[in-house]
């Protein structure tokens, strides 16, 4: 179950009139699959920058980009367009190497982490057994991402944006992991797919409403933060652009800055799917079997982390930023007692 | 030869020992150092694994690799605990500065 | 010649982990040591996968990239005058080092292949985390324990040390 493309018959490719040797033959299916993650994961980052600034807009009473397409809906591809032809502007004293690296890398590892989420039941590219564990792992990428980009712009901003992101996610890493901690122990297991399985059957099974309140508060401080973890406002420290202009992609233009820009929308598809899978159902029907099979159990994965989606998008144009100090202080002082009291709370109701 | 056995894995984890060893013995900079003693523990940590898959069979291999790991965490940050503290005190990481003890 | 893909991955990993530790440990630039280092685990981590370990290689990810790696930054940018981009190190005693590491290598090269390890043991890649899970509760409980005291003393400890006086 580790490896199942390894010990998998690969009838795949074999209609090629000459005949490859195995080892490259599955090397070219594995690429094939990286690739559909990569377009899967960067059509869904516009989409999610779409909705960003049309629901910015409306709540401000704008109507924001109308031109290109009906209602500006081809303004994101437009843009992606735009950025792919800017010229890439490298600082004289950066280092050139890790300069390129560190975008890189967070788009990679991004990307990485959209192969074990399940969108139907067979619509997962790796049915990884450990598949949560390994999406916290993963994760960590980006910290050293963003710290390395920091440092190979050769600017204090640039530096301090850097590390105020790292520090900012492995802080939140830890209420994060503690609030999914209660999903596993009720699940017994860390593979995506089991834990769908065990809340089928409409809403009412769905761990966000089992032992009640407890999953509840591990549900909001897994969404909160999240919210810290994708740099999304109102956690954006490392990118408050009044105080560090931009933060780690100050200097970055053009087609790498537009891999920073691609990876945090990923990622905030990312958590909706993961909060939705956990804690909502994933891509079970809200109702029992109704509506279940076929092309639903997408539609539904996409309704709910799309919902989810929309209120981080609130959250962002409702809050102010918060400060330093008072980033941390939710994190050790709020978040994390509040998750060992779930935790606490569902191991003792389990036992009960 | 070339299909991959145990002493593919062993000799690997050879080449690490020494390449973390070479690294802690030549480097004067303190967070080198301790680069290198992460590539030690990491070598140690494949040949336990091997053995554990190859010779045992079973799982307490791995369950010493797991508290490796638990280790070299605590050691890493109690590290550079004492790395930050000499810089403040030196000014510098260099460790063949940090002799304030020697005769 | 039959290589399988088994064995290809393998020599891939083998060829990241090695090439990335020798940058590593031959790179006067700080920074790109710790690059090095960062590519060493992750190549580390996909050995222990086609040992049969996918537990212990997440964990391995989990802890050294997340966890040591980001320190390791940490004490790297804190310790040097970083508005200059170069944070290099020096090497001393090259030649004397990198004989005794030879010499070393020899003889761990001479006793790996010497030896008879009498390897028994079907290859199987079956999911050890619950096995892993029910050996730490049982077998192992008290250096569980042990480990969450000593991880406790280190939390401390180094809160201690780091501290401004």
């Amino acid at each position: 179950m580790i490896l199942p493309i390894l010990n998998s018959e690969i009838t795949f490719l074999q209609f090629l009139p000459f005949d490859l040797p195995e080892p490259l033959i599955s090397i070219i299916f594995l690429l094939i699959g990286a690739s559909i993650i990569a377009v899967v994961a960067s059509v869904l980052a516009l989409v999610g920058v779409y909705l960003e600034r049309k629901i910015s807009a409306h709540m401000q009473d704008r109507l924001g980009p109308m031109e290109v397409g009906p209602h500006g809906i081809a303004q994101t591809f437009a843009d992606a367009i735009k950025l792919l032809i800017k010229e890439d502007i490298v600082p004289q004293d950066a280092d050139k190497l890790l300069h390129f690296i560190a975008p890189v890398m967070v788009f990679a590892a991004t990307l990485a982490a959209f192969a074990v989420l399940p969108f139907s039941k067979t619509l997962v590219v790796s049915d990884l057994n450990i598949g949560l564990l390994y999406i916290i792992a993963i994760s960590s990428f980006v910290v050293i991402g963003a710290i390395l980009a920091g440092w190979a712009s050769n600017n204090k901003w640039s530096l301090l944006g850097g590390m105020r992101s790292a520090a900012q996610i492995v802080s939140f890493e830890i209420p994060a992991s503690l609030a999914v901690l209660s999903v596993i122990m009720i699940v017994g297991s860390m593979n995506l797919g089991d834990i769908v399985e065990y809340q089928k059957g409409g809403f009412f099974n769905w761990i966000i409403f089992k032992y009640f309140p407890f999953n509840f508060i591990a549900f909001i401080i897994y969404f909160i933060a999240s919210l810290a973890e994708v740099n999304r406002a109102p956690f954006d420290l490392p990118e408050a652009e009044s105080e560090l202009i931009a933060g780690f992609h100050t200097e970055y233009s053009g087609m790498k800055w537009a891999m920073f820009f691609l990876a945090e929308y990923a990622n905030m598809f990312l958590v909706g799917v993961v909060a939705s899978t956990l804690f909502l159902g994933g891509w079970s029907s809200p109702f029992g079997d109704f509506l279940n099979s076929g092309p639903f159990p997408v539609f539904w994965i996409f309704i709910k982390s799309f919902s989810l989606i929309f209120v981080q998008i609130w959250i962002r144009w409702t809050l102010p930023r918060v400060r330093v100090d008072q980033l941390m202080y939710v994190s050790w002082k709020v978040l994390t007692p509040f998750a060992f009291v779930a935790i606490l709370g569902v191991g003792i109701w389990m036992v009960l | 030869m070339l299909a991959v056995g145990l002493n593919h894995y062993l000799i690997l984890s050879a080449i690490l020992f020494c390449l973390g060893l070479f690294s802690v013995v030549t480097k004067k900079n303190a967070v080198t150092v301790l680069m290198g003693v992460e590539l030690i523990l990491n070598a140690a940590n494949i040949n336990f694994i091997a053995f554990a898959k190859y010779v045992d069979n079973d799982l307490d291999g791995q369950m010493i690799a797991l508290f490796v790991i638990v280790t070299a965490a605590a050691a890493a940050a109690v590290a550079l605990a004492i790395v930050l503290n000499i810089y403040q005190r030196l000014k510098s990481i260099n460790l063949d500065e940090a002799d304030s003890l020697a005769g | 010649m039959n290589i399988t893909l088994f064995d290809t991955i393998f020599y891939l990993l083998a060829f990241l982990t090695l090439g990335s530790a020798a940058i590593m440990v031959f790179s006067k630039n700080v920074i790109y040591s710790a690059v090095g280092l960062l590519f060493t685990f992750f190549g580390v981590a996909g050995i222990y996968v086609l040992l049969a370990a996918d537990f212990v290689a997440v964990v391995q990810v989990l802890v050294y990239v997340g966890g040591i790696l980001i320190l390791l930054l940490f004490g790297v940018m804190l310790s040097n005058k970083i508005t200059n981009i170069e944070i290099t190190t020096e090497t001393l005693h090259f030649l004397p080092a990198s004989l005794v590491v030879i010499g070393i290598f020899v003889v761990l090269y001479r006793v790996f292949i010497t030896t008879d390890w009498n390897p028994v043991g079907s290859y199987n890649f079956d999911p050890t985390t619950h096995e892993i899970g029910t050996l730490l509760m049982t077998d192992y409980l008290i250096p569980f324990e042990i480990a969450s005291i000593l991880l406790l003393g280190a939390l401390i400890g180094a809160a201690y040390i780091a501290r401004k006086d």
